[in-house]
């Protein structure tokens, strides 16, 4: 029987019932009294010198109240950079301006140039066209390769080059790895573009400032994944507010994929603005605003080279990866091709030595920064690649070569010679559990039918593994991040037993608000129904650093668990007290404390009540009250993995891929929610499915954005994706938090789209071409474009 | 000008401009902000909402052109006694919503497909729901909960 | 959006006298022309909806057999009252865009608009003839090349009668972001002869692919089509394909149309 209580239970969604009825309350739904609206001309050129910005004529419009321009940010502080990476030559990274409004340059399509402010939106907009603006227009940067040559045009000329670091890791191994690439019995190469990719939340970005004259207080109402990051980067480095003067307010929030994760200027303008004007600021970003400011993700292009001895096994890895910054840095930019990325580069496998070269630049779009994954999509993609395509060099099956080179399951923990050390894992039973699920054995079969009605039928499998439960602070701490990764809960057990849990961590479509009670429901033996879960206000949680890298049951949920533990600790002792017994014997069950070994008992709410009415307390031991605060930082990030396998069938006429079937079996180490957990795999495959078939952010060589809307920039529907299969009975449970967990946000996008690619070029060549690779969107215009190439 | 038009059954008037659109006098007239704006291109349906008994994406129609028309919008959708409706529980059941934003839109094109089509098959819901984009769910739980939401047993459908 | 007057007349005669005003723009179903005001990419300081003139909507039967659609009447009518009379036409009418769309959208607005990758073009240049509230248009001299048409200032589309073929099918290809046709064609085959429409593929908007006409008009089947290439000169190029592309589906979608009406 499944349970239908605590952890491991799938409790249907609480919050469900506002988002259902239209109750839901997300930012552009906040509308303060006074409230003035806020329009950002942008740039629509790339790259340009901005001669003159006169907004004389567009100030005196009907409705105006004040129009800021870059002038009016001089003395405010720039965007800040969270990471600061350092170089092959233990240099830091360059870390050029990113000031709120442009200053003197503009340096990608909808860089802001000027904030009209004015009593509707439509006026604000009406007054943006009446700014005179003069811009010169200057060479855009827009192809890495280009970027990094001798007299390339510069997007920031302060810099001297655009190159923001030359990255090298392991730098030790370098040498190690060149000697067993010229020693090898066989090499495969692959150059491989990771498609720069829009996060697209449903909910566009907004934010509302306001400011109190009376208390000197900022409150910011913004669509965000960490209000407390907001609340330092904007207090401490943008505006000079202290946080104590400075309320961040994220409610519900319509997904955020990594995109909400960064402070964003629109954030700083509406903040300040809210005072300058003193009236309310509101911004709501529409879809188009959205593509061209909302930072992007991906964009990498690799050589990566796989060498293997006589036998198959895998003997080093060597990369070469360009990394597009955009035009700015935005908050966590550098870390993702680096530090996620390149610790990421020995997957499932024993691969003795690997180098990784990571050369990340500025060019003239939009800031890239973390999506979905981070730097761990993009290293799976690389390595499940080539091992499909070695294994199609050599004639092996692509499973058996997998298989040979897993690390296995007693050889955990597993130190890579990329940094990291995997925790727990069992490679063979999670692709022993695909094969099954996918029905392998059938595929055969279902090919010669494809067959028959003239099509192509693939078959693409591969693994994925990632470091989630992001992380421990001394450790990032040391790789260049200018924070720590803890995160906070609060558990304030209320008169009358019920509880509040205030945590750091943020939901926004991951059901915190569902799966959170479930484990302090486990842990006092209490109904889900008496635990409310606070998030998302800053003036309410204690410092916390959010929702991303599938970290908040791993990291979150362990603060909870360790406040709750203080709070059980507390509770024994008033407990023995009020039983006359002694603490250690008092044993907690069904809501109640026993006294071992007898008859004796009280309630959960006796305790409760005991602690705020302590007139029979043991004052003389311990306070009143029954409220208890944890950090927790983690020892090690989470390693959650897993096997995919992707069936497609594609029609050689037109170049068109279908998703016919779709498997993941996923180790995720213990599960609180199932169903959440299920959606949360269906939802990264889909985003998975997307990159590999569907979308792709463009640039044209002057560096305008092709793909600007859903009208160019493909979403997928309901009609693209099939039901998924999806499996996380392969358990092995994390070692160093206290559930066990692993995280599973980003599984789904990390593992899907090697085998969507895998399975097409495995259609491809089944029908008698060889075609080595293809790169993403496989849009059905490069697929048939590919088989003209290889017939020809 | 003003228009007056029924919403969720009563009726509700309010001033409006040529150029405003049904989605913001729902949302900034009559607060009823459970309509969202999802895009700007009418292509991701989070803003879906009933006109005379149809579908319609209340981004791209004039309030003014609702003028007298019957208007229903999620928030009309609940039962009588504040229970969610037969379609809005499946939603729930089924873990058919993440973030909820999309959802709005998704309940009332579906409310829309089974009227038209009270036992869709799994094809033709993914079909219905073209014009309704989900950025959380990889729609597999909408498309069972709709089809679970038709009376039909979706406990084969692929993987729990 | 600039801000605009909203007039929504009740018969034909209003909405003509409406469309006399300087800058007056009708408004069908809006589906583009809505977002396209909200991008601020037209300006018309009177919009004159259509949709209230219940002499413009519904599906009928003309004197000569032909299908006769009112200007104002939503894709979705269409799709369900064509259905047995004009089975091709309905199907396309019922693959435009998505439900809610079609509840809006309609076949005047999409014809006055003549977007390339638009679904009605192709329909209507097989064969239709253009009504509006001044004259009759054969569809041949009615679409004058992407976003442009015959119609003049004040000019609306009232009706557009569809001669019902013998067999016609209709096969979309869409473009993945827009679910436009990526590249579309309509083949209808008529007593006289067959008329094979093309969307989606031109810089020129719909055309009439004259070699696959005459060979079919031969003999309506695939195989008549054997060896026929449509030539990429003039087909559009773009992010989701290339005018080669576009060209080779030309051949693949009228070879399917016409095993699809056969």
């Amino acid at each position: 029987m499944p349970k239908d209580h605590g952890i491991g239970a799938s409790i249907k969604r609480r919050e469900d019932v506002r988002f259902l009825t239209g109750a839901g309350n997300y930012t552009d739904d906040i509308n303060i009294r006074g409230q003035a609206y806020v329009y950002f001309l942008r740039s629509d050129v790339a790259h340009g010198k901005l001669n003159k910005v006169d907004t004389t004529a567009a100030s005196a419009m009907p409705g105006v109240v004040r129009i800021f321009t870059g002038a009016d940010f001089a003395g405010v502080g720039g965007l800040p950079c969270g990471w600061q990476v350092t170089d092959r030559h233990g240099q830091p990274m360059k870390e050029p301006g990113h000031p709120v409004l442009a200053q003197g340059k503009v340096r990608h399509v909808g860089d802001p140039i000027a904030a009209i402010v004015a009593d509707t939106l439509e006026q604000a907009r009406d007054a943006a066209e009446a700014i005179e603006l003069d811009i010169e227009e200057l060479p855009a940067v827009v192809d890495m390769k280009a970027a990094v040559k001798d007299g390339s045009a510069l997007v920031h000329d302060d810099i001297g080059s655009n190159l923001c670091y030359d990255w090298g890791f392991v730098e030790e191994n370098k040498a190690a790895v060149d000697e067993a690439i010229k020693n090898a019995a066989h090499v495969t190469t692959l150059e491989l573009v990771n498609n720069r990719l829009v996060a697209n939340p449903m909910e566009p970005r907004v934010c509302v400032g306001d400011y109190s004259r009376a208390t000197d207080d900022y409150t910011l109402y913004t669509t965000s994944q960490n209000p407390h990051v907001i609340r330092l980067l904007m207090g401490a480095f943008v505006l000079g507010i202290p946080e104590h003067k400075l309320r961040v307010v994220a409610p519900d929030v319509g997904g955020g994929f990594g995109t909400k994760i960064f402070h964003y200027a629109e954030e700083a303008f509406c903040t300040f603005a809210a005072k300058a004007c003193n009236r309310p600021v509101k911004w709501t970003a529409s879809r188009s605003e959205a593509f061209m400011s909302d930072a992007h993700g991906r964009d990498h292009v690799t050589k990566i080279e796989l060498a293997l001895d006589k036998d198959n096994n895998f003997t080093a890895i060597r990369t070469e990866t360009y990394a597009n910054m955009g035009a700015y840095l935005s908050t966590f930019a550098p870390s993702v091709p680096t530090w996620l990325h390149g610790t990421l580069m020995a997957g499932n496998y024993r691969t003795p030595v690997i180098y990784v070269n990571v050369k990340a630049v500025f060019t003239n779009t939009v800031p890239v920064d973390a999506y979905r994954g981070a730097g761990r999509p993009e290293a799976t993609f690389q390595i499940e690649r080539v091992i499909d395509q070695a294994a199609r060099e050599l004639g092996v099956d692509p499973i058996a070569l997998r298989r040979q080179n897993f690390i296995k399951p007693d050889q955990f923990p597993y130190q890579t010679p990329v940094a990291v050390a995997y925790d727990t894992g069992n490679y063979d039973a999670t692709m022993d559990r695909l094969i099954e699920m996918a029905d392998i054995a059938g595929f055969a079969k279902r090919r010669k039918a494809s067959e028959a009605k003239g099509k192509l039928r693939g078959l693409g499998v591969n693994c994925y593994i990632e470091a989630c439960g992001i992380a421990p602070s001394n450790l990032v701490g040391q790789l260049g991040a200018r924070a720590g990764l803890y995160e906070s809960a609060t558990v304030r057990v209320n008169a009358t037993g019920g509880i509040v849990v205030m945590t750091g961590s943020h939901s926004h479509g991951q059901g915190h608000e569902t799966a959170f009670p479930q484990v302090i429901a486990e842990m006092l033996g209490i109904d889900e129904s008496m635990v409310e879960v606070v998030h998302g206000d800053t003036s309410k949680a204690p410092m916390g650093m959010g929702t991303y890298g599938s970290r908040s049951l791993a990291v979150g949920g362990s603060a909870m668990v360790r406040a709750t533990e203080k709070i059980l600790r507390k509770a024994k002792k008033i407990a023995a007290h009020l039983m006359e017994a002694s603490e250690g014997d008092i044993e907690v069950k069904d809501g109640r404390f026993h006294v071992a070994g007898t008859d004796k008992s009280v309630a959960w709410g006796d305790v409760t009540l005991a602690a705020y009415v302590p007139h029979n307390y043991p004052l003389e031991d311990i306070e009143p009250g029954l409220e208890e605060t944890a950090f927790y930082d983690p020892s090690n990030f989470t390693y959650p993995a897993g096997a995919y396998a992707c069936e497609v069938e594609l029609d050689p006429e037109t170049g068109k891929v279908t998703i016919e079937r779709f498997a993941a079996a996923d180790d995720f180490g213990n599960v609180v929610n199932p169903m959440i957990v299920e959606g949360q795999v269906h939802g990264g495959i889909a985003q998975g499915v997307g990159q590999a078939l569907l979308e792709g952010a463009v640039y044209d060589a002057n560096g305008q954005l092709l793909t600007g809307s859903y009208m160019d920039y493909a979403m997928p529907r309901a009609t693209d994706v099939p039901f998924y299969q999806v499996d996380h009975s392969c358990a092995t449970p994390c070692t160093h938090n206290p559930l066990g967990v692993k995280g599973c946000g980003e599984a789904g996008a990390i593992g899907s789209p090697p085998a969507v690619v895998n399975a097409v070029l495995d259609a491809l060549n089944s029908g008698g071409i060889k075609v080595a690779h293809i790169d993403m969107p496989v849009s059905p215009s490069r697929v048939w474009s590919a088989i003209q190439k290889a017939k020809a | 000008m003003k228009v007056t038009m029924t919403v969720n059954g009563k009726s509700r008037s309010g001033e409006v401009e040529g150029r405003t659109l049904l989605v913001n006098f729902l949302r900034e007239t009559l607060n009823l902000t459970g309509t969202h704006v999802g895009c700007d291109t009418s292509q991701c349906g989070a803003c879906v909402v009933h006109v005379n008994g149809q579908a319609v994406k209340s981004c791209t129609m004039l309030a003014a052109e609702a003028d007298g028309a019957d208007v229903k919008t999620v928030e009309g959708m609940a039962n009588a006694d504040g229970s969610l409706s037969v379609i809005q529980q499946a939603f729930q059941d089924h873990h058919g919503l993440q973030c909820g934003f999309c959802t709005p839109g998704m309940v009332m094109s579906a409310a829309a497909l089974l009227k038209e089509n009270p036992k869709p098959t799994e094809a033709e819901v993914r079909h219905y729901l073209e014009g309704n984009i989900c950025r959380c769910t990889g729609y597999h739980n909408i498309v069972k909960a709709v089809m679970a939401a038709s009376g039909q047993d979706v406990s084969n459908i692929a993987a729990e | 959006m600039y801000n605009f007057d909203f007039v929504k007349p009740k018969t034909l005669a209003e909405a003509t006298a409406a469309m006399a005003g300087e800058e007056a723009q009708a408004l069908g179903g809006g589906q583009t022309l809505i977002p396209s005001l909200k991008a601020r990419l037209a300006s018309p300081t009177t919009l004159v909806s259509l949709s209230g003139i219940k002499e413009m909507v519904g599906v009928c039967k003309g004197d000569d057999g032909s299908l006769c659609i009112g200007g104002a009447t939503p894709h979705a009518v269409v799709a369900a009252e064509a259905a047995k009379t004009y089975p091709a036409l309905a199907k396309l009418a019922g693959g435009i865009g998505d439900p809610a769309v079609r509840n809006r959208g309609t076949v005047g607005g999409s014809l006055a608009n003549n977007d390339p990758a638009a679904c009605y073009p192709s329909a209507a240049l097989a064969s239709a003839t253009v009504v509006t509230n001044r004259r009759r248009i054969a569809a041949d001299d009615y679409f004058q090349g992407m976003f442009t048409t015959a119609l003049e200032a004040g000019e609306i589309v009232t009706e557009v009668r569809f001669p019902v073929p013998e067999k016609a099918a209709y096969i979309k290809f869409e473009q993945p972001a827009s679910r436009f046709a990526l590249t579309g064609v309509f083949v209808a085959k008529f007593k006289d002869g067959v008329r094979v429409a093309v969307t989606g593929a031109s810089e020129e908007g719909v055309f009439r692919w004259a070699e696959a006409e005459a060979a079919l008009s031969k003999n309506f089947s695939a195989a008549a089509l054997a060896g026929l290439a449509a030539s990429a000169d003039g087909m559009i190029t773009d992010l989701h394909g290339t005018a080669a592309y576009r060209a080779h589906l030309v051949g693949v979608l009228t070879r399917r149309a016409v095993e699809a009406a056969a």
